[in-house]
Order: C-alpha cells, then sequence, then structure tokens
C-alpha cells in the first residue's frame, strides 16, 4: 500500500515531517491535584493526577522516596467499535508500565518521602500514538499539579513506511505493520527516557528515524512549555497579580 | 486547515463501523505550471509554452490511457481525485498513468486538489460519492482557470455528458475526447479513441449476416451484489478463470470452496470472461458434466485448429487432455469426475492489449474510410475482437496490438480499438517483436539513469580490491571455465587443487556481480524488473547492461576479475569435508567450450596441469551425480535443439538436438553442489528471509498421460517417490535406443515447474526439489544472468558479514512479491525462446520441405500427434482430412492405438513413421508448418 504519494503527501495530507495538529489544555479535571487533556490529530487522552498523598497500601510505602503508580485505560467509545474492554488486559498493563517508568524517571520521588502519586490516563479517542499522547497528557497533569519534575518529558512516535520516515504516525500508518519507534525525551537535559520498537529496522535508518521522533518530542515540549505559560498567566490573572 | 472525513464502513463480519480520518488542507500545493508566477516552480511539469492545459475526467483515464500514452497529448494535469478514482476502478490503467506521470519526457502533473486549501469539496447532503468527485474536478478546473489568468486555456476533457453540461454552465471550458482528437488535426489518433459502446449497429454486418439480428447471445451478468450474496451461500464459486493454451473453447476456474477445478465448456458458458479474469462460476447439474468435446466446437463457427509446437518441457506448458481425463475418471475412478459449470459473473476484468493481426477482409467501400475489422490474437486463448479503423489497407497485413473495451451480451465478440503497429507480418524482427510483448519482456535500451550505475570502463581490480580484507587473494590458482562455444557472459569458474593429503581443494567461483550491482541502485531495480535475460535464437536481451555482462563481471581468460567463491575441500570419494564461502580476486588460465574440454579429457596423450584438473573434477563429478541419482533425482531428458545461423542476414542454417556431453554434466553437478551448500548457509543465517527454489513433487493428475502412455505400450512405472520413478525410468529400456530418451521426456512434460521462494512463506518440508531430490536448494551461480542469483549473493555476504543485509529482507511481503516476480520473468523468458525457436523452425522449413522419422506420442480421434526428435517439435498428422468425420479409422483408447476399420493398417502409440514436413500458406500470410504421413 502507498502511504506516501509519489507527490510527497501522506494518505492524511500531511508530509512525512509533519506531525499533526496537537493540542493541551490545563484542568479539565477539578476533583484531581492536577489534570491535562491532550490531542494529537484524532488521538485524545485525559490524565489526572493525584498526589503527593499518603501511601494507601502500608506494605508499599517507601521512605525514602515516593510510590508512583499509574492506570492507563481505554474509554470503551474511543474506538470506532464500541466494545467493552477489559481492565487490567496486557497491553494496559504494559502501557501502565511504561507510562510509569517514564514518569518516574523525571519526578523528583527523592523529595516526597512516604507519600503516593496517582496518575490515571483514559483514552477518549484513539487514532494511533496513544501511548505517546498518554505521556504527553501526563507530564502537563503533574505539572498542573505541582509535582516537582526535573524537566518535561515528551514523547512522539515516528515509524518508517515505503522507505520513507514518517513522523506521528495515525492509526493507519500504525497498522501498515511497520516499525513504529515511540521516544519520550527529558527536552531540556536532552535525555531520553523511553525508547521504543517492535520491528526490526537497519542501525542506520533507525537513527533517522529516531532523530526524527527526538524532533517531534522537541516540538511538543515547546509546545507543552506554552500552554503551561499561558496557564500560569492566567492563574497570575486570576489572582489579580 | 483540518477537515475530518467521516465515512460508515462495514466489516468482513458485518458490523458497521464509523470511521472518521483527519484530512489536512494545505496551501503549499503547486500548480505545476513553469509560467506561473505565485507558485514554486521546481516541480513542474507543464511546459511554458502551452496555450492549452488538459485536465481530465475519470472514465477518459480509464477509458482512454492508450491515447493518453500518445505523445501527441501533453500539457496534463491529473488530479488526485481522478487518481484516486482510477486505482480503485483498475490498477494497470493507475499503473500506466503514474508511469506517464512519473516519465520526464512527458508532461504529466500531478496536482492533489484533494489537499489543497481552495479545491478541496465537501460532500454536500445527498450527494454521491461520484457526484462529489466530479464537483471536485470541475472545483479544480476552474482555479486553474483562475490561478493562471487568461494566458493559457484550461480545458476539461470529459465523456460524461451531465459533467461536461454542468461545467459548461459554470464557464468552464469542456469537450469530449472525440472533439478534442479532432480539433487536433491528426486522423491516425483517432483509431486510439475508444468509442462509446452505442455504435454496435455498424458492426453487426461484419460479424453476423444472419437474419437474427441483434440476437442475445449471452447470457446476461448477474448484478455483483446477487454475486456477492451467492458466493456467501456458497451457490457461486469464485476463481480465476484460465483458458486452456490448446483448446480456446475450455477453460478452467481453480476454486477454493470446493476444492477442485471447475471445468467451463464452450463460449458460451465463459460467457465473455477472458482468461485471468476473476469470475463467479455456478456449477451445472450434474447430468450435463460428460458434455461431450463435439458440442463445445459446434456452437462456435471458429475451426479449432492443433498447431505445430515445441515439445513442453513441463506440466504447466502440456496440453491438456479433457478426452483422456475423463475417459480414466470413468473407468478407473467413477467418484472423480470433474465438475462443471458456467459463469454467471466477472468480478474483476483481466483485459490487456493483445498481439496479433486482422482477419483477412476486402476493401469495404464508403462508410468514410471507417472500416470494421476483426482482429486475431496470435495468443489462441484470446477470442476475435472487433475494431473499427480509418487505416484498414494500411493494418491488414501488419501485426497491429489491439485493446479490449467492452463486451455486451449482443455481441458475439468483444470489441476493442487499434493501439499500435509493430511491423509487417512474417518479418522476422517483426514476430521477434511480438514475441517479447506477448511475454511481456523488456527489450528497451538501458535508460541513462541506469548506465550511469556502472563503473568506468576500462576497468579492472584496483588495490583497493586487493587490499580489502574480506576478499581473498585467489589469483595464483589455476582457475578455469567451460561453457557453451560462443559464450560470452561467463559467470562461473572452477579450480581443482589434489592437497598433499590426497583430498582435494575444489572451488566454484562465481561472477561478483553484487560488487556493482548495489541494492536500490536505478540498475539494480532494472535488473529485479528484468529478473533474467531471455535468451532468443538469435540474440539475447540482457538483464543487466553490456559493459557489466560481456566484460566487467564475465570471469574471462587471463584478467583479474572479482568473484564469489564456494571452496570445499572433498576426499577422493567425493565426501565434503569443509566448505567455505568467501569474496575473493581470480585470474582464469582457460576459457573452453563444452566440446573443447570434454577433447581434452579424452585425449589420453594430455597430461598438462590443466587436463589433470578436468580429469579429476570429472571423476569427482561422476561419483557426486550417482550418489545424487542414488538417492533419487530424477534424469530428465528435454528435446532442446540447437540452430546454426546465418551470420549475415541471421535465417537459420541448420537445425539439430542439442547434445550433451560429460563435460556438461561435470560443470552441471559442481554448480549443483555449489547452490545447494549456499542454500544450507543462507537459510542457516536468515530462515525467515531466504531467497530458495522448489520444485514440488508432481501430482497424480500430472502424471496420468504418462502413465497412460505406459499403460498402454505394457510398461510399468512406479511413480511413488521420485527415487521410484527415477528407478522405474531406467529399467525402461526396449529393443529401440531411443525408447528410453523418449520415455523420459515424456516424463519431463508430466513435472510442474520449479518456482522461486521466500522460505518464511512455508514450512521446511515445503522446501524439498523434487527433482533434484534435495531437501534445500537455490540459485547461486548466475548472478549476471538471473536476478535471484543477486539476492543469494547478498544474502551470502551478509551471512557472512561482509555487508549488511538490504532493508528490502526485512520486508517479507516485498521478498514475496519479488520472488513471483522472478517466477513470472522466468517462464515467460522459456516461453519467449521457445516461441522464437518456433519461430525460426517455421523460417527453417519455409524453403526446405523435409521427410523425417517421427514418434507417436498421442492418438487422438482423426490422427495422432507426433513428435520429431531431430528438430524437437511436435505436432499433429491427420489421418483424415480435416472436417471430416471419423471416417473408417477406429480409435483404442485404452491401447492407445487407431486402426483401420478393416484393420489392414494400425497406428499405436511411440511407433515410429515416417512424415513429410512442409510450410503451407492456408491464408495468405499465415504460414504454418504441416505434418503429413508417407
Amino acid at each position: 500500500m502507498e502511504f506516501v504519494s509519489p507527490e510527497g503527501l501522506r494518505l492524511d495530507g500531511r508530509r512525512p515531517m509533519e506531525m499533526r495538529q496537537i493540542r493541551g489544555e490545563v484542568g479539565a479535571v477539578s476533583k484531581a491535584d492536577g489534570s491535562a487533556i491532550f490531542e494529537m490529530g484524532n488521538t485524545k487522552v485525559i490524565a489526572a493526577v493525584y498526589g503527593p498523598r499518603e501511601v494507601q497500601n502500608r506494605g508499599q510505602q517507601m521512605s525514602d522516596q515516593a510510590l508512583v503508580r499509574c492506570e492507563y485505560s481505554m474509554a470503551n467509545f474511543s474506538t470506532g467499535d464500541r466494545m467493552r474492554k477489559p481492565k487490567g488486559d496486557r497491553r494496559s498493563i504494559e502501557i501502565s508500565l511504561v507510562i510509569r517508568q517514564t514518569m518516574e524517571a523525571c519526578i523528583m520521588t527523592h523529595l516526597m518521602p512516604r507519600s503516593q502519586i496517582d496518575i490515571f490516563v483514559q483514552v477518549l479517542q484513539a487514532d494511533g500514538g496513544t501511548r505517546s499522547a498518554c505521556i504527553n497528557a501526563a507530564t502537563l497533569a503533574l505539572a498542573d499539579a505541582g509535582i516537582p519534575m526535573r524537566d518535561l518529558v515528551t514523547s512522539c512516535s515516528a515509524g518508517y513506511l515505503n522507505s520513507t520516515p514518517l513522523l506521528d504516525l495515525n492509526y493507519i500508518e500504525d497498522s501498515a505493520g511497520g516499525p513504529d519507534v515511540t521516544v519520550g525525551i527529558l527536552s531540556k537535559l536532552d535525555k531520553v527516557t523511553l525508547l521504543q520498537m517492535d520491528a526490526k529496522l537497519p542501525m542506520d535508518i533507525f537513527e533517522n528515524v529516531m532523530q526524527l521522533a527526538v524532533e517531534g518530542c522537541k516540538a511538543i515540549a515547546n509546545y507543552i512549555r506554552e500552554v503551561l505559560l499561558e496557564n500560569t498567566k492566567q492563574l497570575e490573572h486570576r489572582r489579580g497579580i | 486547515m483540518l477537515q475530518s472525513k467521516s465515512f460508515v464502513r462495514k466489516t468482513k463480519q458485518g458490523k458497521v463501523l464509523k470511521v472518521v480520518r483527519e484530512h489536512y488542507l494545505r496551501d503549499d500545493i503547486y500548480c505545476g505550471a513553469s509560467i506561473c508566477k505565485v507558485c514554486d516552480t521546481k516541480v513542474a511539469r507543464l511546459s511554458s509554452s502551452a496555450s492549452t492545459i488538459l485536465v481530465l475526467d475519470t472514465n477518459v483515464v480509464l477509458n482512454q490511457i492508450d491515447l493518453l500514452e500518445n505523445p501527441a497529448i501533453d500539457d496534463v494535469v491529473v488530479l488526485s481525485v481522478v487518481l484516486d478514482e482510477v486505482k480503485n476502478k483498475n490498477l494497470s490503467v493507475y499503473n500506466r498513468l503514474r508511469a506517464l506521470c512519473s516519465n520526464t519526457l512527458r508532461k504529466f502533473f500531478v496536482f492533489s486538489n484533494e489537499h489543497h486549501k481552495d479545491t478541496y469539496v465537501k460532500a454536500m447532503v445527498g450527494e454521491s460519492p461520484n457526484d462529489r468527485n466530479d464537483r471536485a474536478i470541475r472545483v479544480a478546473t476552474n482555479w486553474y482557470q483562475r490561478h493562471l489568468g487568461g494566458g493559457t486555456r484550461v480545458l476539461l476533457i470529459t465523456n460524461d455528458k451531465e459533467n461536461k453540461r454542468k461545467a459548461t454552465d459554470e464557464g468552464i471550458f469542456a469537450e469530449t475526447v472525440e472533439t478534442y482528437v479532432k480539433s487536433l488535426g491528426q486522423p491516425n489518433l483517432l483509431d486510439l479513441v475508444v468509442h462509446p459502446t452505442s455504435e454496435d449497429v455498424g458492426m453487426e454486418d461484419v460479424e453476423d449476416l444472419r437474419p437474427s439480428k441483434r440476437k442475445v447471445i449471452y447470457i446476461e451478468h448477474k448484478p455483483m451484489s446477487e454475486i456477492t450474496a451467492g458466493l456467501h451461500r456458497g451457490i457461486y464459486h469464485q476463481g480465476k478463470l484460465r483458458v486452456n493454451r490448446y483448446n480456446p473453447f475450455e477453460a478452467y476456474v481453480g476454486s477454493e470452496s470446493i476444492g477442485d477445478e471447475i471445468i467451463i465448456q464452450g463460449r458460451g458458458n465463459m460467457n465473455r470472461a477472458f482468461d485471468g479474469d476473476v469470475v463467479a462460476v455456478e456449477l451445472l447439474p450434474k447430468e450435463q458434466w460428460h458434455e461431450g468435446k463435439s458440442l463445445s466446437i459446434a456452437d462456435d463457427e471458429d475451426e479449432e485448429e492443433e498447431d505445430v509446437h515445441l515439445v513442453p518441457n513441463s506440466a504447466d506448458d502440456a496440453p491438456r487432455n479433457r478426452d483422456t481425463i475423463q475417459d480414466s475418471s470413468s473407468t478407473v475412478n467413477p467418484v472423480s469426475c470433474r465438475p462443471s459449470g458456467r459463469v454467471v459473473g466477472i468480478i474483476k476484468r483481466n483485459w490487456q492489449s493483445y498481439c496479433g493481426s486482422l482477419e483477412p477482409m476486402p476493401m469495404p467501400a464508403g462508410n468514410g474510410g471507417i472500416a470494421h475489422a476483426l482482429f486475431v490474437s496470435k495468443d489462441r486463448r484470446i477470442p476475435k475482437i472487433r475494431i473499427q479503423t480509418r487505416q484498414l489497407g494500411n493494418l491488414l497485413d501488419k501485426r497491429i496490438i489491439v485493446t479490449v473495451d467492452s463486451w455486451d451480451c449482443l455481441s458475439r465478440y468483444p470489441s476493442g480499438h487499434y493501439v499500435r503497429t509493430i511491423g509487417e507480418i512474417g518479418d522476422r524482427d517483426t514476430e521477434t517483436k511480438v514475441v517479447l510483448i506477448e511475454n511481456d519482456i523488456n527489450s528497451r535500451p538501458f535508460s541513462t539513469q541506469v548506465l550511469a550505475c556502472l563503473p568506468p570502463l576500462p576497468w579492472s581490480v584496483s588495490t583497493e580490491d586487493l587490499m580489502n580484507p574480506n576478499r581473498q587473494d585467489l589469483r595464483q590458482l589455476r582457475v578455469f571455465s567451460v561453457d557453451p562455444p560462443g559464450c560470452r557472459d561467463i559467470d562461473d569458474a572452477l579450480h581443482c587443487t589434489a592437497l598433499p593429503d590426497g583430498n582435494f581443494e575444489v572451488g566454484v567461483h562465481i561472477a561478483d556481480v553484487t560488487n556493482f550491482v548495489h541494492s536500490g541502485t536505478p540498475l539494480d531495480d532494472e535488473a529485479s524488473q528484468r529478473g533474467t535475460s531471455v535468451y532468443l535464437v538469435e540474440r539475447r536481451i540482457d538483464m543487466l547492461p553490456k559493459p557489466l555482462t560481456e566484460d566487467i563481471c564475465s570471469l574471462r581468460s587471463d584478467v583479474e576479475r572479482l568473484a564469489f567463491s564456494v571452496i570445499w575441500v572433498m576426499t577422493p570419494e567425493a565426501e565434503i569435508i569443509s566448505t567455505r564461502y568467501t569474496k575473493s580476486v581470480i585470474k582464469s588460465s582457460a576459457v573452453m567450450s563444452y566440446v573443447e574440454a570434454q577433447a581434452r579429457m579424452d585425449d589420453s596423450r594430455l597430461m598438462d596441469p590443466l587436463t589433470t584438473d578436468l580429469r579429476n573434477l570429472n571423476t569427482l563429478a561422476k561419483i557426486m551425480r550417482q550418489r545424487r541419482i542414488d538417492r533419487g533425482a530424477l534424469t530428465l531428458a528435454s528435446a532442446e535443439v540447437k540452430f546454426q545461423i546465418d551470420t549475415e542476414t541471421h535465417d537459420p542454417l541448420d537445425i539439430g538436438m542439442y547434445q550433451i556431453r560429460e563435460a556438461n554434466q561435470m560443470i552441471e553437478e559442481f554448480m549443483l553442489a555449489a547452490n545447494v551448500s549456499v542454500a544450507e548457509k543462507i537459510l542457516k543465517h536468515f530462515s525467515m528471509c531466504s531467497l530458495l527454489r522448489r520444485h514440488p513433487s508432481p501430482t497424480k493428475e500430472m502424471l496420468e498421460p504418462l502413465l497412460r502412455t505406459a499403460a498402454a505400450i505394457g510398461l510399468d512405472l512406479d511413480v511413488s517417490s521420485s527415487k521410484a520413478l527415477a528407478d522405474s525410468l531406467d529399467r525402461a529400456v526396449g529393443d529401440d535406443p531411443y525408447f528410453n530418451k523418449l520415455i523420459r521426456i515424456l516424463a519431463t512434460r508430466c513435472m510442474p515447474q520449479a518456482v522461486y521462494f521466500c522460505s518464511g512463506d512455508l514450512t521446511p518440508p515445503e522446501f524439498h526439489h523434487y527433482g533434484l531430490a534435495s531437501p534445500l536448494y537455490t540459485h547461486f551461480t548466475s548472478p549476471i544472468r538471473r536476478y535471484a542469483d543477486v539476492i543469494v549473493h547478498r544474502l551470502l555476504a551478509a551471512a557472512l558479514g561482509i555487508y549488511k543485509l538490504p532493508t528490502i529482507f526485512q520486508d517479507r511481503p516485498q521478498l514475496t512479491s519479488i520472488a513471483d516476480n522472478l517466477n513470472y520473468r522466468h517462464r515467460n523468458a522459456q516461453m519467449a525462446s521457445w516461441a522464437s525457436v518456433e519461430l525460426h523452425t517455421l523460417i527453417f522449413f519455409r524453403k526446405r520441405p523435409t521427410d523425417t522419422e517421427a514418434r507417436i506420442v498421442k492418438i487422438r480421434a482423426n490422427g495422432f500427434i507426433v513428435f520429431v526428435p531431430k528438430y524437437g517439435i511436435e505436432g499433429p498428422v491427420y489421418l483424415t482430412p480435416k472436417g471430416e468425420k471419423g471416417g473408417d479409422w477406429v480409435v483404442d483408447e485404452e491401447h492407445q492405438k487407431v486402426k483401420k476399420m478393416d484393420g489392414s493398417i494400425s497406428y499405436s502409440v511411440l511407433q515410429m513413421v515416417q512424415i513429410h514436413m512442409e510450410v503451407v500458406e492456408p491464408q495468405p500470410n499465415r504460414p504454418k508448418l504441416q505434418l503429413t504421413l508417407m
């Protein structure tokens, strides 16, 4: 199948190096300590953060750092066919783990010993790249909750189809069966916290694809920073400073 | 700007899904006109001098692609909406249009109107997708006109009346194809225009003079919805229609749903389906399954003729005789009688262009110079095609190409249009071109991009190559090659050194083509498309450009050449102790022909080192060969012939069987061994993506003709395994010295073809090569002339860690499609060489009526098929003149005998007869070889 036309356009009209439209919004769930909605094209994710708070299960409490927990789920209506998605299936456990580990790498857990931070992410609408969108939403929500972080973690995927590296795959491109590289970085520190790929790719091509994904992450980081800045300005305004 | 497309789709399980997709609109899509001042003109394709720019409607592209390929049509804008529609409707037209768009000599520009912010149209409520697309085309045309201003006229070409009317209302210039082509003032272009089916009345008188005009000849095809429903319920069966190569009134549909082939008899039951169409078939009631052959011929007036042809080399090419199959099934196994059916609908058409000539006809008077003629394809599987032409006188004695446009149920023949002329009928060059076109062989010279990939000439081994740690210097070895006389593309060489411990070091050195043909280059793409070199009688069509084929890669004597070597250490009993693979530099010390090599080995006075090497190799080869035969490898015989060609006129001077010597077998043995060793190595490293070659075991049905013949002459053949077959073939020795070979030739044609495949697609037991009795096999030894070998070279190099594995190997579907293409090209190349031999046989006998001896290989109702060993051809001999029924001859099917009523004369299978061969011309310009009994 032709994913990039000879004119250099992808199926949805983007060029290979272009991302989908992104949108982030802070404070979607007022009950939570921090929350955010993040959209990448038709992929829409909501994240809520509770904490730092007392550890619910005493046995898990750690005396030198905070406990980070993450729960990922997909809304029943997130895909075209409305199916009851069982909780705790393999895929969500794996993604929960991925998100938890990525976020743990940037939260300064040692500042909050004997406490717990809960991150809940739910996919409202899925169109490829849910993993990345969840991480971005979680970052935004953590920032909203005021949890100390080393840097903003952002994530973006890239793939390789029709011998072309493609940024930010949507569902059709994702299900083409080509490699899908998901990268998460700490944009200011320039450190990689997440790198996943479940296909084979020669080293030199892989480097190009990963570089592309990293560029995508940086662009998202800039955008998230803008959103946060705007949010802070509004808070300032509300407080009348 | 973001738009979202949402539509509803039904899944395979029958669920209804709503699909929402993003659709981005852009402002950086350019118009492609080089005169445009606003747009980026870097990618502009439309010429600056164009006063008219054409925008095509989908129906124009779909129907008039032949016209578009004519260079007279240029400065065309192809809208992406049109491309998408064409892609969905007809993939082959789409590919041709894409080729036009990427051809730098043509001025076709693709405008992505669907993603342009000004030309995107959203479907209105209640608007059908078709209307929406038509509107999109009009909007885009309008945008072009406004964008380019008054200086250029933007013309919408459409054959859709409604679309044209709306366009004119909106102030767009619009014309139909006919009026536009007429306005160009080139009358010959008009022949290329496909006419809508409204003009059938005029053609009736050509086709049918009987009073029952406008009779419905074929049953109306069922609508698609009914077909789908029928397939679902199991009433209809879907499959690809394959027309019998030797009897165009019989076809087979391989159906998965009933797991057997359905026979379709007669044009009526085929119901306008062409060879290769995907059709829906309905089974006939069981009592009609045994309909006689006479019926199928009687309802068509065409006389069925059997031509003289070359001896087929595998079961796929051999004519299938329905009578024998049916008879045997009724006597031996009444359950297995085969289902017959009729076509109720065509799911996918496989219409292509066909090569052939017009049926001779008188020049019609008047009618404005337009004549209706019947086109007869060279491919017998294709029915006659009606065309209309303005240049009848010109075309009558020409080979032309014609495309099919439509076939409605009122007309006996499909209607089509003329595409182009190839040349005079009977002219050798023309006929050779026809052979090439028919077999889809690209004989065009290599493009400049391809030639740019070649290393500069004169080329020689550089010090870099010698310094390369991966490349071993084997120049000190006494390497030599043995090939057919006059061979210029030498891709293999051998060496054999006696080691002090009594063992031998034997090396097979193969030209290192992949050192020059790198993956992903235009050169590589071209080679992968061509797949193989094609050997015709008088010329060779190379897979790689000549400098590579004949110089840089060719392992000529006394020059240093790069090679890829497989080196074994063997015991004197030809047991392989160790195998190693390496890239190397060699210097061949001798290039010999098979005859020379044989002469050296046979001459006992010669004791020089080279001859000793040859003898050692020959001893080893004999042991290896014996071992292979003991394992069950088949020794099959083919009836290959060799022409002697006049160097100036290129006419054949003499013709004879190709003789196989010990030297041939020696070389073959080592090549087989190298291929097997390489297959083992690459499969060990790349179990999922190796390219291997397998030869499936013949099915019972394929062996049926052989067994029948054998039974008729009282020979007992055991076909339970290749070993058993090989043994019983060895035992089949009659009092007649040629008998054994004849049986082997008959066995050969019962074998299926060997095919390339990707190891990930099949399970290891299926890798088996039946003919060679080897669990693994691949092609490694001829990279100059076969692309499969190039791939295997890359795999082997990657297995040795010399190169990285090219990315394509990660993509299994792509590798599979390459393997499929190789099989297709390989087969076509074979067909082309046969056709070329057939053509030259005809030319040879044109001036030389000959008497010769022949063998009866099959008995027919009115004669028998004979095989002429000396010339490797096969053809019918009629006992009774054609048209007359049976006469006083009686056929005994079981004993394969034909007897005269009074019992005075009888002929039986494998009997020797004297025949007379002569070229006759029953119709002008249609020469054919006729065999008559003396």
